[in-house]
């Protein structure tokens, strides 16, 4: 199993948001994750990422079977962990293209490779432009800056692109998306699915779920997982909405 | 997670990195006696063999400052000085010099090679002899005979007074007369050395002028006087100082630069900074009062400062422009770093006299650890400056929340066709950005790098490029700190 998360709590100044969630993801899986706001999903996103303030009173996360407690956000990402962030920074001065290859190469580092050569940074960034249908004036600018909001939301993508992850976490993505921009970005996800790496696609709305197709589906409710299911299980929550769930738990 | 950091716990745990090169003293001195008095000046005068001209100079300059007071102002902190405990006179003799790179601090060399410093430089630095001392030697005379072929008279400022006395009568103190202020009446009193660099008419430097080339540059002692003269239509960049670490024992620096630019002339001058801050208690570390002030003295002239400041425990520095011509430019670019309990007061002064004068400031300033960062500034518009125009710009990064950052600027418009414009941000670097770093596999002390080096891209943008490269490495290394 890549990722395994069992019995996890997670509180953030003392006050408890997850309480007892458990998830198992294979490779090769999408799994959706679902549930009305405030229901603890982009804690989950944050305590599988490292972020500190987040602390963990009980159970564990697994990933590649080892418990990540002790890894740094960093060691996390450059063990293959990505976060399509629900709302992207900007790092003034710092040029997408200078923040991808200080990425790239502390993701070599981590590994003991060697830099990436220009030339072949550069092919891979026109490559995964394309993939995300970004302009090169947008890898011209500094990280998010001035970016819309659709802009960020690909650019997320675009890097999720070039870090070939092993497990991506999407949280809240589609949020504030249009439909083209919703398009490309599953258009980024579906081309990168592989039996080799996971997705775990935290949304609220089952729209994008129409444009990627998730093996599983998660229901979340009060900092836990009440009920899971196939792809249908989204179609019946648009259906019914998130009061039915409220009933399960 | 787990480790239970608090909210500013890493930023602090990084930004408390200490300055990791230690004093050395191997220097075999030749002294004069501690304290200052009128023999001391004839001493240091009659040690440099100057000419009596020189030494009254140094006489009146000295007489000057003694009916002077120390000046209070500044937004820095620090024990009096005791001016009579210093020694006012020590010529360098010769280094130790070791035998390879291999008896060299590690410490040190690993600094030297994450600035990417070259291995001859690297053994020039440290103080080895060089092996390839013919190399260096030929580089310097090459050096110097692309100079002579345009006439350009770059030398140490001894020389020049010996050499050049005609220039050096007409030109030192027109800018910063010793009555200017009290270390500028010091430094004219006791100056050791320094460089003096004269571009004649219509002469394009061809190369950047950097004291590293200078024969005799080594040591330059504490009291450094460096003065460049560009006659009409000249012009010339100017690099002093290296990100290399320095080291020195004394700790009152109190240089003079001064810059002249006649008609159509330009001068670039960039400055990196990197003198021993204290340690990582306060404890130590320089204090580098400066003067500098360029004239624009005649038409269309244009003197551009661009500084990086990450050394000292504290600074006292205002490159300053006096724009005299008309249409004459005057700019001022500044990152200045501060750490630990490092304290600077910097800024830029622009007067402008001439009409349809221009001038920009553009300031950053960063703080980390306990540190305070001021930015001073005066913009002075006389009432002939008739159409002038001025746009400063003043920006602050917080590191973490134990350290300030402080904003002064002065302005004094004399006349109604001048536009003035001042922009002031105050920002900190948010746990947000960091963790959307560290997110992508970017540990913390280079993302911090990276970040400061965003903010402060503006002005590294002004650097001679290769002086840039180090200066972005520099930033971060100052700013490095024990999170390995």
């Amino acid at each position: 199993m890549l990722l395994n998360i069992k019995d996890l709590h997670v509180s953030i100044n003392g006050k408890e948001i997850l309480k007892g969630f458990n998830l198992g993801v294979n490779k090769g899986e999408v799994h959706a994750i679902m549930g009305p706001n405030g229901t603890g999903k982009s804690t989950l996103a944050a305590a599988i990422t490292g972020r500190e303030g987040y602390e963990i009173t009980q159970g564990e996360i697994e990933y590649k079977g080892k418990d990540i407690e002790d890894l740094s956000p960093d060691e996390r990402a450059n063990e293959g962990i990505f976060l399509s962030f629900q709302y992207p920074v900007e790092i003034p001065g710092v040029s997408m293209t200078n923040f991808m290859r200080t990425a790239i190469n502390a993701q070599r580092e981590y590994r003991g490779e060697e830099s990436i050569p220009a030339g072949e940074f550069l092919k891979k960034m026109e490559e995964k432009k394309n993939l995300v249908d970004i302009h090169s004036k947008l890898t011209k600018r500094s990280v998010n800056e001035g970016f819309s909001g659709g802009e960020k939301k690909k650019n997320e993508i675009f890097q999720m692109a070039m870090l070939e992850p092993m497990l991506a976490i999407l949280d809240e993505t589609d949020s504030g998306l249009d439909i083209d921009a919703l398009k490309v970005v599953a258009r980024g996800v579906n081309a990168l699915r592989s039996d080799e790496n996971a997705f775990v696609i935290i949304t609220h709305y089952q729209r994008l779920l129409d444009y990627i197709e998730p093996d599983f589906v998660h229901v979340m409710w009060d900092g836990r997982i009440v009920k899971s299911g196939g792809k249908r299980l989204a179609l019946e929550l648009e259906e019914k909405g998130y009061d039915w769930v409220k009933e399960l738990y | 997670m787990k480790d239970g950091k608090g909210k500013n716990g890493v930023l602090e745990e990084v930004t408390s990195g200490e300055y990791k090169y230690g004093f050395v003293t191997d220097i075999e001195m030749d002294m004069a006696p501690k304290g200052l008095n009128e023999d001391i000046i004839r001493f240091i005068s009659s040690k440099k063999n100057e000419p009596d001209w020189m030494l009254e100079l140094r006489l009146k300059a000295f007489r000057h400052w003694q009916k002077m007071k120390e000046p209070k102002w500044a937004h820095v902190k620090y024990p009096p000085i005791d001016f009579q405990d210093i020694i006012y006179y020590a010529a360098p003799k010769k280094k130790k010099q070791l035998e390879s790179l291999n008896e060299v601090d590690p410490e040190l060399l690993d600094t030297f090679n994450k600035l990417g410093i070259s291995l001859e430089e690297q053994k020039m630095l440290a103080g080895v002899a060089v092996d390839a001392v013919i190399d260096s030697v030929s580089v310097k005379t090459t050096f110097q005979d692309t100079l002579a072929k345009h006439d350009i008279i770059f030398c140490s400022f001894s020389e020049a007074v010996q050499n050049h006395p005609e220039l050096i009568k007409q030109y030192m103190g027109k800018a910063v007369p010793y009555t200017d202020n009290y270390y500028a009446a010091l430094n004219t009193a006791v100056f050791s050395d320094g460089s003096f660099c004269y571009i004649p008419k219509d002469v394009r430097c061809p190369i950047e002028l950097s004291t590293y080339f200078r024969i005799n540059a080594a040591n330059t002692g504490q009291f450094e006087r460096t003065l460049i003269v560009a006659e009409e239509g000249s012009y010339v960049s100017y690099l002093e100082g290296c990100t290399a670490p320095q080291r020195d024992e004394n700790q009152l620096h109190a240089a003079i630069v001064e810059i002249i630019a006649m008609d159509d002339a330009e001068v670039k001058y960039s400055t990196v900074q990197n003198w021993y801050p204290g340690d990582k208690n306060g404890k130590g570390g320089i204090y580098n009062f400066v003067t500098k002030r360029g004239l624009c003295k005649g038409r269309s002239s244009k003197i551009s400062w661009t500084q990086v400041e990450t050394g000292s425990a504290i600074t006292w520095k205002y490159p300053s422009c006096f724009l005299m011509g008309d249409n004459s430019i005057g700019e001022f670019y500044s990152v200045a770093v501060t750490n630990n309990y490092q304290q600077a007061d910097t800024g830029s002064k622009m007067v402008h006299i001439g009409k349809n004068t221009k001038s920009t400031i553009i300031s950053k300033g960063i703080s980390a650890g306990k540190s305070n960062n001021s930015y001073r500034g005066l913009v002075r518009i006389s009432k002939k400056a008739a159409n002038s125009r001025n746009f400063s710009q003043c920006d602050s990064l917080l590191l973490g929340d134990q350290c300030g950052a402080h904003t002064f600027p002065y302005i004094k418009t004399g006349n109604e066709t001048s536009i003035v414009e001042h922009e002031a941000t105050t920002s900190k670097i948010s746990e947000d950005q960091l963790f959307y770093c560290r997110q992508r596999g970017i540990n913390t002390e280079k993302a911090i790098g990276l970040i400061v080096n965003g903010y402060a891209k503006e002005v590294l943008n002004k650097l001679p490029m290769e002086f840039a490269v180090e200066a972005q490495k520099l930033l971060a290394i100052t700013l490095e700190g024990s999170v390995g």
